[in-house]
Protein backbone atom coordinates (compact mmCIF):
# COMPACT_ATOMS: atom_id res chain seq x y z
CA UNK A 1 0.00 0.00 0.00
CA UNK A 2 2.60 2.35 -1.19
CA UNK A 3 3.13 5.18 -3.71
CA UNK A 4 4.63 3.68 -6.78
CA UNK A 5 5.38 3.72 -10.28
CA UNK A 6 1.42 2.16 -10.48
CA UNK A 7 0.78 5.81 -10.73
CA UNK A 8 2.65 6.84 -13.48
CA UNK A 9 1.64 4.30 -15.74
CA UNK A 10 -2.23 4.76 -14.64
CA UNK A 11 -1.93 8.48 -14.95
CA UNK A 12 -0.64 7.76 -18.89
CA UNK A 13 -3.51 5.14 -19.72
CA UNK A 14 -5.30 7.17 -18.14
CA UNK A 15 -4.80 10.24 -20.62
CA UNK A 16 -4.50 8.07 -23.28
CA UNK A 17 -8.07 6.10 -22.74
CA UNK A 18 -9.36 10.38 -22.73
CA UNK A 19 -7.08 10.93 -25.56
CA UNK A 20 -9.06 8.08 -27.90
CA UNK A 21 -12.30 8.90 -26.59
CA UNK A 22 -11.86 12.18 -27.52
CA UNK A 23 -10.60 11.08 -31.02
CA UNK A 24 -12.39 7.88 -31.63
CA UNK A 25 -15.80 7.69 -29.91
CA UNK A 26 -17.30 10.58 -28.37
CA UNK A 27 -17.44 13.00 -31.95
CA UNK A 28 -18.76 9.29 -34.21
CA UNK A 29 -21.55 7.95 -31.65
CA UNK A 30 -22.44 12.06 -30.45
CA UNK A 31 -22.53 12.86 -34.47
CA UNK A 32 -24.77 9.89 -35.14
CA UNK A 33 -27.01 11.10 -32.50
CA UNK A 34 -27.16 14.79 -33.25
CA UNK A 35 -27.62 13.36 -37.11
CA UNK A 36 -30.55 11.07 -36.10
CA UNK A 37 -32.31 14.38 -34.16
CA UNK A 38 -31.32 16.59 -37.44
CA UNK A 39 -32.98 13.64 -39.66
CA UNK A 40 -36.32 13.67 -37.05
CA UNK A 41 -36.48 17.15 -37.04
CA UNK A 42 -36.66 17.46 -40.36
CA UNK A 43 -39.08 14.69 -40.92
CA UNK A 44 -41.29 16.24 -38.66
CA UNK A 45 -40.72 19.62 -40.13
CA UNK A 46 -41.44 18.07 -43.94
CA UNK A 47 -44.82 16.53 -42.52
CA UNK A 48 -46.09 19.85 -40.83
CA UNK A 49 -44.98 21.88 -44.03
CA UNK A 50 -46.75 18.67 -46.21
CA UNK A 51 -49.72 19.23 -44.14
CA UNK A 52 -49.67 22.52 -44.76
CA UNK A 53 -49.30 21.94 -48.59
CA UNK A 54 -51.98 19.44 -48.68
CA UNK A 55 -54.63 22.01 -47.08
CA UNK A 56 -53.36 24.81 -49.37
CA UNK A 57 -54.28 22.49 -51.92
CA UNK A 58 -57.31 21.57 -51.04
CA UNK A 59 -58.66 25.37 -50.82
CA UNK A 60 -57.40 25.58 -54.32
CA UNK A 61 -58.80 22.48 -55.48
CA UNK A 62 -62.34 23.75 -53.51
CA UNK A 63 -62.09 27.31 -55.20
CA UNK A 64 -60.63 25.43 -59.19
CA UNK A 65 -64.30 23.29 -58.56
CA UNK A 66 -66.35 26.39 -57.47
CA UNK A 67 -64.73 28.39 -60.47
CA UNK A 68 -65.00 25.32 -62.94
CA UNK A 69 -68.37 25.09 -61.84
CA UNK A 70 -69.35 28.47 -62.38
CA UNK A 71 -67.86 28.43 -66.05
CA UNK A 72 -69.43 25.48 -66.90
CA UNK A 73 -72.73 27.06 -65.99
CA UNK A 74 -71.80 29.86 -68.43
CA UNK A 75 -71.10 28.00 -71.07
CA UNK A 76 -74.15 26.39 -70.74
CA UNK A 77 -75.86 29.42 -70.60
CA UNK A 78 -74.10 30.90 -73.59
CA UNK A 79 -74.93 27.56 -75.53
CA UNK A 80 -78.70 27.81 -74.99
CA UNK A 81 -78.76 31.36 -75.83
CA UNK A 82 -76.81 30.21 -79.42
CA UNK A 83 -78.90 27.48 -79.59
CA UNK A 84 -81.92 29.51 -79.31
CA UNK A 85 -80.96 32.35 -81.88
CA UNK A 86 -79.86 29.25 -84.08
CA UNK A 87 -83.18 27.58 -83.65
CA UNK A 88 -85.21 31.08 -83.70
CA UNK A 89 -82.73 32.22 -87.19
CA UNK A 90 -83.46 28.66 -88.80
CA UNK A 91 -87.17 28.96 -88.09
CA UNK A 92 -87.13 32.56 -89.43
CA UNK A 93 -84.92 31.38 -91.91
CA UNK A 94 -87.89 28.75 -93.04
CA UNK A 95 -90.36 30.92 -93.01
CA UNK A 96 -88.75 33.32 -95.21
CA UNK A 97 -88.27 30.73 -97.45
CA UNK A 98 -91.61 29.60 -97.08
CA UNK A 99 -93.14 32.76 -98.18
CA UNK A 100 -90.46 32.87 -100.88
CA UNK A 101 -91.44 30.23 -102.15
CA UNK A 102 -95.12 30.53 -101.58
CA UNK A 103 -94.00 34.06 -103.38
CA UNK A 104 -92.38 32.95 -106.21
CA UNK A 105 -95.36 29.76 -106.58
CA UNK A 106 -97.35 32.19 -106.90
CA UNK A 107 -96.02 34.30 -109.21
CA UNK A 108 -95.50 31.53 -111.43
CA UNK A 109 -99.42 30.19 -111.31
CA UNK A 110 -100.10 34.20 -112.14
CA UNK A 111 -97.81 34.04 -114.97
CA UNK A 112 -98.42 30.83 -115.68
CA UNK A 113 -102.48 31.80 -115.62
CA UNK A 114 -102.04 34.77 -117.22
CA UNK A 115 -99.93 32.80 -120.01
CA UNK A 116 -102.93 30.37 -120.53
CA UNK A 117 -105.50 33.41 -120.78
CA UNK A 118 -103.70 35.40 -123.31
CA UNK A 119 -103.34 31.80 -125.23
CA UNK A 120 -106.98 31.14 -124.91
CA UNK A 121 -107.85 34.77 -125.72
CA UNK A 122 -105.60 34.59 -128.83
CA UNK A 123 -107.32 31.17 -129.92
CA UNK A 124 -111.02 32.70 -128.99
CA UNK A 125 -110.24 35.75 -131.12
CA UNK A 126 -108.89 33.40 -133.57
CA UNK A 127 -112.09 31.29 -133.28
CA UNK A 128 -113.70 34.39 -133.08
CA UNK A 129 -112.40 35.80 -136.23
CA UNK A 130 -112.49 32.20 -138.10
CA UNK A 131 -116.21 31.89 -137.07
CA UNK A 132 -117.18 35.15 -138.13
CA UNK A 133 -115.23 34.50 -141.25
CA UNK A 134 -117.33 31.74 -141.91
CA UNK A 135 -120.46 33.57 -141.06
CA UNK A 136 -120.39 36.75 -143.10
CA UNK A 137 -117.70 35.03 -145.51
CA UNK A 138 -115.52 37.42 -146.44
CA UNK A 139 -117.43 40.23 -145.98
CA UNK A 140 -115.05 40.91 -142.88
CA UNK A 141 -111.29 42.32 -144.00
CA UNK A 142 -108.95 41.44 -141.39
CA UNK A 143 -107.44 44.81 -141.85
CA UNK A 144 -110.60 46.88 -142.04
CA UNK A 145 -112.47 45.35 -139.02
CA UNK A 146 -109.26 45.35 -136.55
CA UNK A 147 -110.68 47.21 -134.04
CA UNK A 148 -113.80 45.84 -133.89
CA UNK A 149 -112.11 42.53 -133.03
CA UNK A 150 -109.69 44.06 -130.89
CA UNK A 151 -112.68 45.45 -128.62
CA UNK A 152 -114.52 41.97 -128.99
CA UNK A 153 -110.86 40.32 -128.00
CA UNK A 154 -110.63 42.67 -125.04
CA UNK A 155 -114.11 41.91 -124.08
CA UNK A 156 -113.91 37.99 -123.41
CA UNK B 1 -17.08 -16.81 -1.38
CA UNK B 2 -15.86 -19.00 1.06
CA UNK B 3 -12.66 -20.72 -0.18
CA UNK B 4 -10.76 -24.09 0.81
CA UNK B 5 -7.55 -22.76 -0.29
CA UNK B 6 -6.62 -20.55 2.71
CA UNK B 7 -6.66 -22.74 5.88
CA UNK B 8 -4.97 -19.91 7.54
CA UNK B 9 -6.43 -17.34 9.96
CA UNK B 10 -8.87 -15.18 9.99
CA UNK B 11 -6.05 -11.81 9.61
CA UNK B 12 -3.90 -14.21 7.47
CA UNK B 13 -6.60 -14.00 4.82
CA UNK B 14 -7.62 -10.66 5.33
CA UNK B 15 -4.20 -9.06 4.88
CA UNK B 16 -3.91 -11.90 2.13
CA UNK B 17 -6.23 -10.37 0.19
CA UNK B 18 -5.29 -6.84 0.49
CA UNK B 19 -2.07 -7.23 -0.79
CA UNK B 20 -0.89 -6.18 -4.01
CA UNK B 21 1.04 -8.38 -6.42
CA UNK B 22 4.51 -5.91 -6.85
CA UNK B 23 6.66 -6.63 -9.05
CA UNK B 24 10.02 -4.22 -8.59
CA UNK B 25 11.53 -2.35 -12.19
CA UNK B 26 14.41 -1.15 -10.50
CA UNK B 27 16.33 -3.63 -7.62
CA UNK B 28 15.64 -2.63 -3.80
CA UNK B 29 13.45 1.00 -4.83
CA UNK B 30 10.62 0.96 -3.34
CA UNK B 31 9.13 3.58 -5.96
CA UNK B 32 10.54 1.83 -9.28
CA UNK B 33 8.02 -1.07 -8.26
CA UNK B 34 4.44 -1.82 -9.83
CA UNK B 35 1.21 -3.14 -9.12
CA UNK B 36 1.26 -5.71 -11.54
CA UNK B 37 -2.28 -6.81 -11.01
CA UNK B 38 -3.82 -2.94 -10.66
CA UNK B 39 -2.06 -2.18 -13.77
CA UNK B 40 -3.02 -5.14 -15.48
CA UNK B 41 -6.81 -5.14 -14.85
CA UNK B 42 -6.95 -1.70 -15.01
CA UNK B 43 -5.92 -1.86 -18.85
CA UNK B 44 -7.39 -4.47 -19.28
CA UNK B 45 -10.39 -2.87 -18.34
CA UNK B 46 -9.52 -0.05 -20.39
CA UNK B 47 -9.17 -2.44 -23.36
CA UNK B 48 -12.36 -3.82 -22.66
CA UNK B 49 -13.94 -0.23 -22.78
CA UNK B 50 -12.08 1.60 -25.70
CA UNK B 51 -12.99 -1.91 -27.82
CA UNK B 52 -16.83 -2.15 -26.97
CA UNK B 53 -17.10 1.81 -27.60
CA UNK B 54 -15.46 1.83 -30.90
CA UNK B 55 -17.51 -0.89 -32.33
CA UNK B 56 -20.13 0.27 -31.31
CA UNK B 57 -18.76 3.43 -32.97
CA UNK B 58 -17.86 2.28 -36.22
CA UNK B 59 -21.51 0.53 -36.78
CA UNK B 60 -23.03 4.10 -35.79
CA UNK B 61 -25.67 4.86 -37.81
CA UNK B 62 -28.23 7.29 -38.10
CA UNK B 63 -30.62 5.66 -38.71
CA UNK B 64 -32.46 2.92 -36.77
CA UNK B 65 -30.20 2.03 -34.12
CA UNK B 66 -29.29 -1.58 -33.01
CA UNK B 67 -29.86 -2.74 -29.16
CA UNK B 68 -26.20 -2.07 -28.40
CA UNK B 69 -25.72 1.18 -29.68
CA UNK B 70 -28.57 2.43 -27.82
CA UNK B 71 -27.81 1.26 -25.06
CA UNK B 72 -24.45 3.31 -25.80
CA UNK B 73 -26.34 6.39 -26.50
CA UNK B 74 -28.64 6.16 -23.65
CA UNK B 75 -24.95 6.51 -21.38
CA UNK B 76 -23.62 8.90 -23.98
CA UNK B 77 -27.06 11.31 -24.20
CA UNK B 78 -26.76 10.93 -20.15
CA UNK B 79 -23.50 12.15 -19.70
CA UNK B 80 -24.00 15.21 -22.40
CA UNK B 81 -26.78 16.41 -20.42
CA UNK B 82 -24.89 16.42 -17.09
CA UNK B 83 -21.87 17.86 -18.36
CA UNK B 84 -24.04 20.27 -20.09
CA UNK B 85 -25.34 21.52 -17.04
CA UNK B 86 -22.64 21.55 -15.14
CA UNK B 87 -20.04 22.69 -17.20
CA UNK B 88 -20.50 26.30 -18.70
CA UNK B 89 -17.98 26.86 -21.13
CA UNK B 90 -17.62 25.02 -24.52
CA UNK B 91 -15.04 22.29 -24.91
CA UNK B 92 -13.98 19.13 -26.83
CA UNK B 93 -12.14 17.57 -24.15
CA UNK B 94 -14.98 17.57 -20.72
CA UNK B 95 -17.63 14.96 -22.42
CA UNK B 96 -15.23 12.52 -23.65
CA UNK B 97 -13.32 13.12 -20.22
CA UNK B 98 -16.34 12.54 -18.70
CA UNK B 99 -17.38 9.41 -20.57
CA UNK B 100 -14.17 7.81 -19.98
CA UNK B 101 -13.75 8.21 -16.52
CA UNK B 102 -17.61 6.83 -15.85
CA UNK B 103 -17.46 3.81 -17.85
CA UNK B 104 -13.73 3.15 -16.75
CA UNK B 105 -14.25 3.67 -13.16
CA UNK B 106 -17.32 1.54 -12.93
CA UNK B 107 -15.67 -1.35 -14.74
CA UNK B 108 -12.44 -1.04 -11.72
CA UNK B 109 -15.65 -1.00 -9.79
CA UNK B 110 -17.43 -3.78 -10.99
CA UNK B 111 -14.92 -5.99 -10.46
CA UNK B 112 -15.31 -5.75 -6.81
CA UNK B 113 -18.62 -7.64 -7.14
CA UNK B 114 -16.97 -10.91 -8.92
CA UNK B 115 -16.37 -13.57 -6.14
CA UNK B 116 -13.92 -12.31 -4.47
CA UNK B 117 -11.75 -15.65 -4.81
CA UNK B 118 -12.59 -16.93 -7.95
CA UNK B 119 -10.25 -14.73 -9.94
CA UNK B 120 -7.18 -14.82 -7.46
CA UNK B 121 -8.10 -18.75 -7.58
CA UNK B 122 -7.66 -19.11 -11.44
CA UNK B 123 -4.63 -16.86 -10.90
CA UNK B 124 -3.04 -19.50 -8.41
CA UNK B 125 -3.92 -22.31 -11.38
CA UNK B 126 -1.34 -20.82 -13.98
CA UNK B 127 0.95 -19.65 -11.23
CA UNK B 128 0.61 -16.45 -9.82
CA UNK B 129 -0.01 -16.77 -6.25
CA UNK B 130 -1.80 -13.90 -5.12
CA UNK B 131 -3.90 -10.79 -6.73
CA UNK B 132 -6.00 -7.53 -6.12
CA UNK B 133 -8.16 -7.65 -8.97
CA UNK B 134 -10.26 -4.15 -7.91
CA UNK B 135 -8.16 -1.88 -9.25
CA UNK B 136 -9.84 1.31 -7.37
CA UNK B 137 -8.88 -0.40 -4.00
CA UNK B 138 -5.33 0.53 -5.11
CA UNK B 139 -4.21 3.95 -4.14
CA UNK B 140 -1.98 4.44 -6.96
CA UNK B 141 -4.92 3.87 -9.31
CA UNK B 142 -7.04 6.36 -7.94
CA UNK B 143 -4.29 8.70 -7.35
CA UNK B 144 -3.17 8.50 -10.92
CA UNK B 145 -6.51 9.42 -12.16
CA UNK B 146 -7.17 12.54 -9.87
CA UNK B 147 -3.46 13.59 -10.98
CA UNK B 148 -4.51 12.81 -14.23
CA UNK B 149 -7.77 15.05 -14.07
CA UNK B 150 -5.83 18.49 -12.46
CA UNK B 151 -3.53 17.79 -15.05
CA UNK B 152 -6.03 18.26 -17.40
CA UNK B 153 -7.75 21.23 -15.42
CA UNK B 154 -4.60 22.90 -15.75
CA UNK B 155 -3.76 22.46 -19.03
CA UNK B 156 -7.59 23.80 -19.64
CA UNK B 157 -7.21 26.35 -17.84
CA UNK B 158 -3.62 27.75 -19.21
CA UNK B 159 -5.41 27.16 -22.58
CA UNK B 160 -8.69 28.34 -21.98
CA UNK B 161 -7.76 31.36 -20.13
CA UNK B 162 -4.21 31.58 -22.32
CA UNK B 163 -3.08 33.31 -18.85
CA UNK B 164 0.65 34.14 -18.56
CA UNK B 165 2.78 31.78 -15.93
CA UNK B 166 2.92 35.33 -13.55
CA UNK B 167 -1.14 35.98 -14.18
CA UNK B 168 -1.40 32.48 -13.12
CA UNK B 169 0.30 32.91 -9.60
CA UNK B 170 -0.61 36.08 -9.39
CA UNK B 171 -3.67 34.56 -8.98
CA UNK B 172 -3.09 32.15 -6.05
CA UNK B 173 -1.70 35.30 -3.97
CA UNK B 174 -4.81 37.72 -4.55
CA UNK B 175 -7.67 35.27 -4.47
CA UNK B 176 -9.68 34.70 -1.94
CA UNK B 177 -8.94 37.59 -0.06
CA UNK B 178 -8.54 40.74 -1.56
CA UNK B 179 -7.16 44.05 -1.13
CA UNK B 180 -6.65 47.48 -2.75
CA UNK B 181 -3.77 49.05 -1.06
CA UNK B 182 -0.07 47.66 -1.72
CA UNK B 183 0.27 46.85 2.12
CA UNK B 184 -2.69 44.78 2.36
CA UNK B 185 -1.72 42.63 -0.64
CA UNK B 186 1.33 41.97 0.63
CA UNK B 187 0.05 41.21 4.13
CA UNK B 188 -2.78 38.92 2.43
CA UNK B 189 -0.55 36.92 -0.03
CA UNK B 190 0.80 34.94 2.65
CA UNK B 191 -3.25 33.62 3.49
CA UNK B 192 -3.68 33.64 -0.21
CA UNK B 193 -1.67 31.50 -1.04
CA UNK B 194 -1.60 28.95 1.47
CA UNK B 195 -5.37 28.47 0.99
CA UNK B 196 -4.97 28.00 -2.62
CA UNK B 197 -2.35 25.56 -2.11
CA UNK B 198 -4.58 23.73 0.32
CA UNK B 199 -7.45 24.11 -2.31
CA UNK B 200 -5.12 23.05 -5.08
CA UNK B 201 -4.07 19.69 -3.09
CA UNK B 202 -7.27 19.02 -1.39
CA UNK B 203 -9.11 18.26 -5.07
CA UNK B 204 -7.23 15.38 -6.28
CA UNK B 205 -7.23 13.95 -2.62
CA UNK B 206 -10.36 13.91 -1.94
CA UNK B 207 -11.40 13.10 -5.09
CA UNK B 208 -9.13 10.24 -4.87
CA UNK B 209 -9.91 9.12 -1.63
CA UNK B 210 -13.47 9.34 -1.97
CA UNK B 211 -13.68 6.59 -4.74
CA UNK B 212 -10.40 4.62 -2.70
CA UNK B 213 -12.42 4.90 0.86
CA UNK B 214 -15.64 3.56 -0.83
CA UNK B 215 -14.21 0.45 -2.84
CA UNK B 216 -11.63 -0.40 -0.42
CA UNK B 217 -14.10 -0.22 2.52
CA UNK B 218 -16.53 -2.23 0.17
CA UNK B 219 -14.27 -4.63 -0.44
CA UNK B 220 -13.03 -5.35 3.27
CA UNK B 221 -16.64 -5.67 4.36
CA UNK B 222 -16.63 -8.74 1.19
CA UNK B 223 -13.48 -10.14 2.67
CA UNK B 224 -15.21 -10.03 6.49
CA UNK B 225 -17.96 -11.65 4.96
CA UNK B 226 -16.00 -14.58 2.94
CA UNK B 227 -13.91 -14.81 6.68
CA UNK B 228 -16.86 -16.22 8.02
CA UNK B 229 -16.18 -20.19 6.48
CA UNK B 230 -12.53 -19.63 5.83
CA UNK B 231 -11.46 -22.28 8.05
CA UNK B 232 -14.13 -24.65 7.06
CA UNK B 233 -12.79 -27.96 6.03
CA UNK B 234 -15.56 -29.65 3.46
CA UNK B 235 -17.62 -31.69 6.03
CA UNK B 236 -17.61 -28.61 8.23
CA UNK B 237 -20.34 -26.97 5.99
CA UNK B 238 -22.35 -30.52 6.72
CA UNK B 239 -22.59 -29.74 10.25
CA UNK B 240 -25.89 -27.77 11.63
CA UNK B 241 -23.28 -24.48 12.59
CA UNK B 242 -21.79 -24.93 9.45
CA UNK B 243 -25.17 -24.53 7.55
CA UNK B 244 -26.45 -22.03 9.23
CA UNK B 245 -23.00 -20.06 8.87
CA UNK B 246 -23.04 -20.96 5.32
CA UNK B 247 -26.84 -19.42 4.63
CA UNK B 248 -25.94 -16.51 6.72
CA UNK B 249 -23.11 -15.87 4.73
CA UNK B 250 -24.92 -16.33 1.27
CA UNK B 251 -27.29 -14.17 2.23
CA UNK B 252 -24.85 -11.27 3.78
CA UNK B 253 -22.69 -11.20 0.24
CA UNK B 254 -25.61 -11.00 -1.28
CA UNK B 255 -27.58 -8.26 -0.03
CA UNK B 256 -24.19 -6.33 0.09
CA UNK B 257 -23.52 -6.91 -3.82
CA UNK B 258 -26.92 -5.60 -4.33
CA UNK B 259 -26.08 -2.46 -2.29
CA UNK B 260 -22.84 -2.34 -4.09
CA UNK B 261 -24.08 -1.80 -7.70
CA UNK B 262 -25.83 1.16 -6.05
CA UNK B 263 -22.24 2.23 -4.43
CA UNK B 264 -19.84 1.46 -7.27
CA UNK B 265 -22.19 3.79 -9.96
CA UNK B 266 -22.44 6.32 -7.76
CA UNK B 267 -19.12 6.57 -7.07
CA UNK B 268 -18.02 6.25 -10.74
CA UNK B 269 -20.46 8.94 -11.22
CA UNK B 270 -19.31 10.83 -8.28
CA UNK B 271 -15.86 10.94 -9.87
CA UNK B 272 -17.08 11.69 -12.97
CA UNK B 273 -18.80 15.00 -11.93
CA UNK B 274 -16.71 16.34 -9.51
CA UNK B 275 -14.15 16.11 -12.40
CA UNK B 276 -16.13 18.14 -15.00
CA UNK B 277 -16.77 20.52 -12.00
CA UNK B 278 -13.10 20.78 -11.68
CA UNK B 279 -12.84 21.69 -14.84
CA UNK B 280 -15.62 24.36 -14.68
CA UNK B 281 -13.63 26.09 -12.13
CA UNK B 282 -10.47 26.08 -14.10
CA UNK B 283 -13.00 27.95 -16.67
CA UNK B 284 -14.45 30.39 -14.47
CA UNK B 285 -12.72 33.93 -14.68
CA UNK B 286 -11.51 35.65 -10.95
CA UNK B 287 -11.78 38.90 -12.33
CA UNK B 288 -15.15 39.70 -11.00
CA UNK B 289 -14.08 39.80 -7.33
Amino acid sequence: MSINATLIIQMLVFFAVIWITMKYIWPVILGAMQEREQKIADGLAAGDRAEKELQRAKAKVDTLIIEAKEQAGQIKDQANQVANKVKDQAKSDALAEKERQLAAAAAEIEQQANRAREQLRQQVAALAVAGTEKLISKEVDAKKHAQLLDELIAEI
Amino acid sequence: MASGENSGSAGDYISHHLVNNTQELVEGSSFWTINADSVFYTILLAVIYLLFFRSVAKKATAGVPSKTQNFVEMILGFINTQVNDVFTGSSKLVAPMALSIFIWVWLMNFMDLLPIDLVPWLGTLVGIEYMKIVPSTDLNIVFGMSFGVMLLVFYYSFTVKKPTVLGYLKEFVTHPFAANGWLGKILLAGPNLFLNLVETLAKPVSLSLRLFGNMYAGELIFILIAVLTVNYTFSDFFTAGGIMVSVMQFILAFVWAVFHILIITLQAYIFMMLSVVYMNMAHETHEDH
